[in-house]
């Protein structure tokens, strides 16, 4: 038998809609409607400025350590925002402001950053996962719902996020694989920010892109300018449009920049340079947007002054009432609650032991 | 000699083995240019090169299972996982492998390896970086539980553990890393595994701990002593596993009474397997029922109630008074 090539299917596609200088190509623009396109801005620089005042409330201590997003915003809004709000959305811990746009507040953001538990409450109108901090661990839960959704005959799809690095992780490779055996409505947007920590993208794997890596799954894979709101938002129209009529999973590989740094414990002058921060910083999915809407006409210098004022005192009310808020949280006998759907007896005894203690300790301070 | 963190103790039980030993390795992530998260592996990269001091991709997993093969292939690999929270990613390859080679290959083959994790809580960290999960290893045979208190302990029992021919699993508590310097000698020192150590000595009662507990044990010790004048033994394991009871069961011979406490859950935690051997060995000594003060049986919460969730000396003095009353 002679030595044939096999025909592999399946290309990569690199997708640029509105370029970094603000070049748009009409042929490939998306056709979103004016007040959505008005309310991606709001939620892009949202998320920039809330992102901007958490650093400021990290550094003074009123909160704890956190992964900032800034310059990765249009890379998961853009993602989202093409979902209707029974779809599902399963997170890693980048995607703050893609959970503010499907209904996350403000202050859950808050008090999760400040170590409250309540922090991680999802609200009843939304059917998203809370955050993720093991790396790439979620995806396979993705896949899990995109399964359920196809056995009880649903069309919703499920949207799950993850970073370049998590590209490594085997759960990743197995939320493809199953993805691809199973043919679940799986939207899987890699934020591919360049960075895993320390480790650049280019050492943490060979491949020349992370998006052919659906490829050996038989899923297809595409990578899209991630800073580029409009591209985000037309390959995931398209991934959304094919899982929610049956067609299966794609991965989206949105080619972003994380700007800050890796969590606020994080110091990035160990491995990076500020030229290449600054060559990114050109790049910024912010600047590019509002120039595309003030081209548009939607969007005046006076309409973006007043969209910063309206943010500003959203932030602000946010972190009043979530400091407000934590003021009547932190009784420790709570840490026993959703333990399990019942708390068993030796859990009902060391929660009484906790209570007795902080009683004792409240008499003691009292006499003395 | 020096007056060094444990981190910077870490650091330097590396270097002088890597120094020494062209065979020990080290991996993980973040570990080379960034001199890892917690800065133990800092400068390593520079003195020893990228082929012996690795940056890996993102994966546990790979990590420890690319440990195994090199360990048995001859070299000492040193692996870090950067929060022990993460090496649930890993556990079957030392569930499966790294503690089952030798037995599995009837003696033929070993894994000297070392898998260094910070553990435990109490640094205001992020949600999956504050378990203290040491029973699952001190639980599966074939493996040795290291976990020091203190700088000096910590950079002997390193050096020891890359030396042992078993697979040595090292938790450091992120608790300890920069809480306090002590003199570390810049000759070399080593601590064997398996052995524990009495820090206080004392007659009337044996407090029995390790790694970050054992600062609010001493400070419960000294507190009944002032109060109450209350002379207590205080053990500090530092091996989980093999445990080494000979040490707390001649103790309590003594004392006729005992608390153990450790940060992780109590229920089916060390503190159950360790006041077994005290039945077991001590019964007909005991003057009290034995205390445990230990986490409780939940998953730690984030940080803003974590104080209420570990251990500390106040919860300890007053299991100690009980232990003290009968
Ligand atoms: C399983 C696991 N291993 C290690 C970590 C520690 N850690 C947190 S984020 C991170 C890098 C993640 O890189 P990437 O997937 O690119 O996401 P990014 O942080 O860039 O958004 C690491 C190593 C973790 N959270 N989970
Ligand atoms: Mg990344």
């Amino acid at each position: 038998m002679p030595k044939t090539k096999i025909d592999v299917p399946g290309e990569v596609h690199f997708l640029s809609i509105l370029n970094e200088y603000g070049n748009l190509d009409k042929t490939l623009e998306p056709d979103i409607a004016e007040d959505v396109l008005l309310k991606l801005y709001h939620y892009l620089l949202l998320g920039r400025r809330f992102d901007e005042r958490l650093i400021s409330l990290q550094r003074q201590g009123r909160i704890g350590t956190f992964p900032p997003i800034s310059g990765q915003e249009a890379a998961h809004l853009g993602a989202v925002a093409t979902m209707r709000p029974s779809d599902w959305m399963v997170p890693s811990f980048r995607e703050t402001a893609a959970e503010l746009w499907r209904g996350r507040t403000l202050e859950s953001v808050i008090l999760y950053n400040n170590g409250y538990n309540e922090g991680v409450r999802i609200p009843e109108s939304s059917n998203d996962l809370p955050v993720s901090v093991p790396v790439g661990s979620q995806i396979l839960h993705a896949v899990g719902l995109g399964y359920a959704i196809k056995y009880r005959q649903k069309d919703d799809v499920v949207m799950t996020f993850f970073g370049d690095g998590a590209t490594s992780e085997g759960d990743f490779h197995e939320g493809l694989n199953f993805a691809g055996v199973f043919q679940t409505p799986v939207i899987f947007v890699c934020q591919n920010n360049q960075w895993a920590i320390s480790m650049p993208r280019s050492k943490q794997t060979r491949s020349k892109t992370l998006a052919q890596k659906a490829l050996s799954y038989a899923v297809p894979g595409i990578q899209v300018d991630g800073n580029d709101i409009l591209a985000v938002y037309a390959a995931a129209q398209e991934a959304v449009a094919s899982a929610r009529s049956g067609e299966g999973s794609t991965l989206i590989e949105c080619v972003t920049y994380r700007m800050a740094v890796h969590t606020t414990a994080d110091d990035p002058k160990r491995y990076r340079t500020d030229e290449e921060v600054a060559e990114w910083q050109k790049r910024d999915p912010l600047v590019r947007f509002q120039k595309y809407l003030k081209d548009k006409g939607l969007l005046t210098d006076d309409g973006i002054e007043a969209t910063e004022a309206e943010i500003t005192e959203k932030i602000q009310n946010a972190v009043d009432s979530a400091e407000e808020e934590m003021k009547s949280l932190g009784n420790p006998l709570d840490m026993f609650d959703h333990a399990y759907a019942e708390l068993p007896p030796r859990l009902i005894e060391q929660r009484e032991a906790l209570a007795r203690e902080l009683e004792e300790i409240q008499k003691e301070s009292n006499h003395g | 000699m020096a007056k060094m963190t444990m981190v910077q103790a870490l650091n330097l039980a590396l270097s002088q083995e890597m120094e020494k030993d062209d065979s020990v390795m080290v991996l993980g992530e973040d570990v080379g240019v960034d001199g890892g998260v917690f800065r133990v592996t800092d400068g390593l990269i520079d003195k020893y090169g990228d082929q012996r001091v690795i940056d890996t991709p993102l994966a546990e997993a790979g990590i420890v299972g690319m440990s195994i093969g090199m360990a048995v292939y001859g070299l000492r690999p040193v692996c870090e996982i950067q929060f022990s929270g993460f090496s649930y990613q890993n556990f079957h390859q030392i569930e499966n492998h790294a503690s089952r080679l030798r037995w599995r290959s009837q003696g033929r083959f070993h894994v000297p390896m070392v898998l260094r994790t910070p553990y435990s809580g109490g640094v205001r960290a992020l949600e999956h970086h504050s378990e203290s999960r040491e029973a699952y290893y001190a639980h599966t045979p074939g493996i040795k539980m290291v976990i020091p208190s203190g700088p000096r302990n910590a950079r002997a029992l390193l050096i020891s553990a890359i030396r042992d021919p078993d697979p040595v699993i090292f938790y450091e508590s992120k608790a300890l890393y920069r809480a306090f310097r002590e003199e570390v000698p810049e000759e070399e020192e080593t601590f064997p595994i398996g052995t524990s150590q009495i820090v206080r000595e004392g007659t009337d009662l044996t407090m029995i701990s390790y790694g970050t507990m054992m600062r609010p044990a001493l400070e419960a010790a000294s507190i009944l002593q002032e109060k109450d004048g209350v002379e207590t033994e205080v053990i500090d394991l530092l091996t989980i596993s093999p445990l080494d009871d000979a040490l707390f069961v001649q103790s309590v011979h003594k004392t006729g009474r005992a608390v153990v406490i450790h940060e992780a859950p109590g229920s089916f935690g060390p503190g159950a397997e360790i006041v077994s051997r005290i039945m077991e060995k001590a019964f007909f000594y005991l003057e009290a029922p034995i205390e445990r003060v230990t986490g409780y049986d939940i998953i730690i919460p984030l940080f803003s109630r974590e104080n209420s969730y570990i251990p500390s000396a106040q919860r300890i003095v007053r299991a100690a008074k009980k232990v003290l009353s009968t």
